[in-house]
């Protein structure tokens, strides 16, 4: 069983059409003992991570999700509050990926949001087993997780490359969205399914 | 390097897609969420759902459609057709929808972009701006364009996204429908004075049309519905051809 944790923080939704696609079981929780009892956890995460953290913050989520054991998965702004810290708010994340979550910079050809497919590099791990860099995912962001010793895909923007994946013992972060990105999403879906 | 993308649009009308497909396999027009998970399979990398229902029950049976699509399809996909209100808006996004694409009403009620970016973020939606060229101003049309606005296309697209609009999709009036290009200097201009992205949509009859769009008019995504319906190029087919014109396609 997959929790997604239910912290009032965007569209759950494609999150949970994805894993019924994959015929995974889930549940929509905030309840810390259902996260700690679940075999996988996800935390999505569309919007702002000031937002984000706020939210986490009052639904008494922040140590629950440290002391999380089993394999944790972090979508998007999931992931940026997963981080040290973000220029977003400003706001202090979680601190499990030691990485420092910036704005990124707009110029004539680099846009921002940083949104639509982009190719992934330096793919390591589980999460990327059976895929090959230069495989394609759905990004929709204006911050990223800047590259740190727990990066494990990178994605390059403009001249910016930065970590498209991270992960840190049992916590494991995208930055863009599996729900969203096709076959090679769902392939990073069930591969974190079956860690 | 983010791809450029490619994007067919489904016209919907009481559940049911209009304009001819022809796929092979399939036995009749109709099925939306068939087609598009067809367009899908075949490297389309986004879809535009847009609904040309008249009445309410076929705005109702669209809100259900939403629904199924986000169920069956792992690619972002945009609806449009219609929306007036926040309300709308919302119950769209609510069934699913990734994002929502505002017209006319947009044009009637600037506000409506800035009241569903502030709830829902800038990445949900999209301006559609229908223009002409009225004695070499680009005029903003609604309605189909049935009718002109006091709109100009470049301040149109720059107040949209100041008001938190994360796409800007423009479709010249003049060249949609004649499968005679895109305007491309209009794109590059449009392109070079905003900071998201722009989807060109209506003009496209050639392969070449397109890679002109996404390169000399600097256009970050095409659109188009018959070329792709008709079979008359293939997704894949053109794909491969902008791939080998090294334009950054997935």
């Amino acid at each position: 069983m997959i929790a997604i944790v239910d912290y009032k923080c965007g569209n759950l939704r494609s999150v949970e059409n994805a894993l019924e696609r994959l015929s995974c079981p889930y549940i929509l929780t905030a309840d810390p003992a259902r996260l700690k009892a679940a075999d996988k956890v996800i935390l999505p995460g569309v919007g702002s991570a000031k937002a984000a953290m706020d939210n986490l913050r009052a639904a008494g989520l922040c140590e629950v999700i440290r002391s999380l054991r089993q394999p944790v998965l972090g979508i998007c702004v999931g992931l940026q509050v997963m981080c040290r810290d973000s220029e977003e708010g400003p706001t202090e994340g979680l601190g499990i990926f030691d990485a420092h979550v910036r704005r990124f910079e707009a110029a004539p050809d680099v846009k921002v949001p940083h949104m639509g497919w982009n190719s992934l590099g330096n793919l390591d791990g589980k999460l990327f087993k059976g895929m090959e860099s230069g495989c394609f995912v759905y990004f929709v962001h204006s911050y990223y997780a800047g590259l740190c010793q727990d990066t494990v895909a990178t994605c390059r923007h403009g001249n910016t490359l930065f970590s498209a994946a991270l992960r840190y013992e049992n916590f494991y972060g995208t930055q863009f969205h599996p729900e969203k990105s096709g076959d090679v999403g769902e392939q990073v879906l069930k591969n974190f399914w079956s860690i | 390097m983010v791809a450029k993308s490619i994007i067919p649009c489904l016209d919907v009308k009481d559940g049911q897609v209009v304009k001819g497909i022809n796929f092979v396999g399939l036995k009749e027009v109709g099925d939306a969420v068939e087609m598009g998970r067809k367009y899908s399979l075949e490297g389309a990398d986004e879809l535009v759902y847009l609904d040309i229902s008249a009445s309410f029950e076929g705005r109702r049976t669209f809100v259900d459609l939403v629904g199924r699509i986000a169920a069956c399809i792992n690619i972002p996909f945009t609806v449009g057709g219609g929306i007036s209100t926040y309300e709308d808006a919302a119950r769209l996004l609510d069934n699913g929808a990734d994002k929502i694409s505002v017209n006319s009403a947009a044009i009637a009620h600037p506000e409506l972009i800035s009241q569903i970016a502030r709830q829902y973020g800038s990445q949900f939606v999209v301006c559609a701006i229908d223009a002409k060229n009225i004695d070499g101003r680009w005029v903003a049309t609604t309605h189909g364009g049935r009718n002109l606005s006091d709109k100009e296309l470049y301040s149109w697209a720059l107040e949209a996204q100041e008001r938190g609009a994360g796409e800007i999709l423009f479709t010249s009036m003049d060249h949609d429908g004649t499968k005679a290009g895109y305007p491309c200097e209009v794109y590059a201009k449009l392109c070079d004075s905003l900071r998201i992205p722009v989807i060109a949509s209506g003009g496209a009859g050639t392969i070449e049309h397109i890679a002109e769009v996404l390169t000399k008019g600097k256009a970050d995504a095409a659109l188009a519905a018959s070329i792709f319906h008709y079979g008359e190029i293939p997704i894949p087919v053109l794909k491969e051809a902008l791939r080998k014109q090294d334009i950054p396609i997935r």
